[in-house]
């Protein structure tokens, strides 16, 4: 970005409101060093990050974790947001969530709920939560959000031991009532990096899978949104990351730091400012991390030519640490990088079913 | 194609809970919130989203906005049927 080019205004806050979580699922984009209970910040805190997001320009915030019903003060939060001027999404794996409480959450101004399943098959679902009796438990919860009035989405994280049931999870999505699935292909950062290998779909069944999520689009058009993210280690291009580094979004940890990105801490040599310390406003401004890969300048060849710069942003830089050892490096995932062949070689490697589970 | 097509002028359009049309100075104006999605509204669209309260007829709100802006009836018609389509087709309105 050029010295005279505005400050952008972000879009979205995504607010990490706790990383504790009863579900272990394998795929969990949260990093592999958790915050701790003692260090999350305080109602207050939040609040004021809420107004402060809201003057920043955002107008919308994603209350997330870990699961974000362990934090006794929600409604307070959603209060709070709603308080702020900001539209509330809350993003729950709804184990942990009363029918009770989602009441008091819809009275105090939640806007959106988003549940989490995990397969349309039960006793799959359960396996890969590591959790017994979430399945069930999610559908109920996701039926009471539905009597409430309030809309709902389920978010449906595909991976190679569900990825040929997308036709039947779209069809529970349609029985709960919601007005929205996500079809999320995992994306390979924390925990799931880790468990690469046995969450990797071939080829052939992602190829699969695009075309499927096409006709259920077709087909139940006018009844359901069908979102989908794209399988990014099978692309030819890379995504357009957070729709650029600094640029749309925030993501505040359960301790406060304010990152571009839920995945940037694994950067080496970022600053990131903390809440505690700074307002939103000055970090989103002037922290050291959120500058480091603002705009194009940072950019290296491939990128720095490429008449797609201002489209996908070099794709994501998170990813291009992790496979290349760079970050300023093109996302590998892109065939004009000189890393690419990289990616096909990893997505070919492939494990059993043995997840290793995320903590709690 | 199963549209959710305008079937008559006495529906009373109304924005469903999770869609909230919203003012942000930092965001230059009037914006759709809805879940995950944000939407601009031009000048048009805020005055048409307005009277989509659930209380009015569609014929009630075209008779409206060619009265308040002195245009004719049957252009408000198509823009008011045109944009409140494409909003219940991606499920941010209610007939």
């Amino acid at each position: 970005m050029g010295v005279h080019d505005p400050l952008p205004a972000p879009l979205g806050l995504l607010a990490e409101l706790t990383h504790r979580c009863p579900l272990g699922c394998p795929y969990c984009s949260n990093p592999l060093a958790l915050d701790k209970r003692d260090d999350e910040l305080d109602t207050a805190t939040w609040a004021r990050v809420f107004r402060e997001a809201a003057s920043l320009g955002v107008l919308q915030v994603h209350l997330s974790g870990g699961e974000p019903a362990a934090r006794r003060d929600l409604p307070e939060l959603v209060k709070a947001a709603r308080e702020a001027g900001l539209y509330s999404n809350l993003i729950t794996s709804a184990v942990g969530l009363t029918s009770q409480t989602l009441a008091v959450l819809a009275d105090a101004g939640l806007d959106h709920v988003q549940v989490s399943i995990q397969d349309s098959d039960e006793v799959s679902a359960d396996y890969i939560a590591g959790y017994e009796g979430a399945s069930a438990r999610k559908r109920a919860i996701a039926g009471e959000a539905v009597k409430l009035g309030l809309p709902l989405t389920i978010n449906m994280v595909v991976h190679r031991a569900n990825i040929g049931r997308i036709e039947a999870m779209v069809e529970l999505a349609l029985s709960l009532g919601a007005s929205r699935v996500e079809i999320a292909h995992v994306q390979y950062y924390g925990w799931a990096l880790k468990n690469r290998a046995t969450l990797m779909p071939t080829r052939e069944q992602v190829d699969n899978a695009v075309r499927q999520v096409e006709m259920l689009r077709a087909k139940h058009h006018g009844r359901i949104v069908i979102d989908a993210v794209v399988p990014d280690y099978y692309a030819r291009y890379p995504k357009p990351c957070v729709g650029g580094w600094g640029r749309r979004s925030l993501n505040v940890t359960p301790a406060g730091r304010v990152l571009p990105c839920h995945a940037a801490e694994v950067i080496p040599g970022l600053e990131f400012w903390n809440v505690r310390e700074h307002s939103l406003v000055d970090i989103w401004r002037a922290s050291p991390a959120f500058a480091a890969f603002r705009g194009t300048d940072w950019m290296q060849e491939p990128c720095k030519s490429c008449a797609r710069r201002e489209q996908d942003f070099g794709g994501c830089r998170c990813q291009a640490f992790i496979l290349t050892g760079d970050a300023r490096a093109a996302d590998p995932v892109c065939h004009l990088s000189p890393h690419h062949a990289l990616v096909a070689q990893l997505a070919a490697e492939r494990e059993g079913t043995a997840y290793n589970y995320r903590n709690s | 194609m199963d549209r959710p097509a305008i079937q008559s002028s006495s529906v009373c359009p109304r924005l469903p809970r999770g869609v909230r049309l919203s003012h942000n100075e930092a965001q230059g104006g009037w914006v759709l919130l809805a879940p995950e999605r944000v939407f601009k509204a031009d000048a048009i669209a805020v005055e048409i989203l307005k009277r989509c309260t659930g209380e009015s007829t569609l014929d009630a709100i075209v008779d409206d906005l060619a009265k308040t802006f002195a245009a004719p009836r049957e252009r408000i018609h198509i823009d008011v049927v045109n944009l409140l389509s494409s909003l219940a087709d991606k499920k941010l309105l209610e007939l």
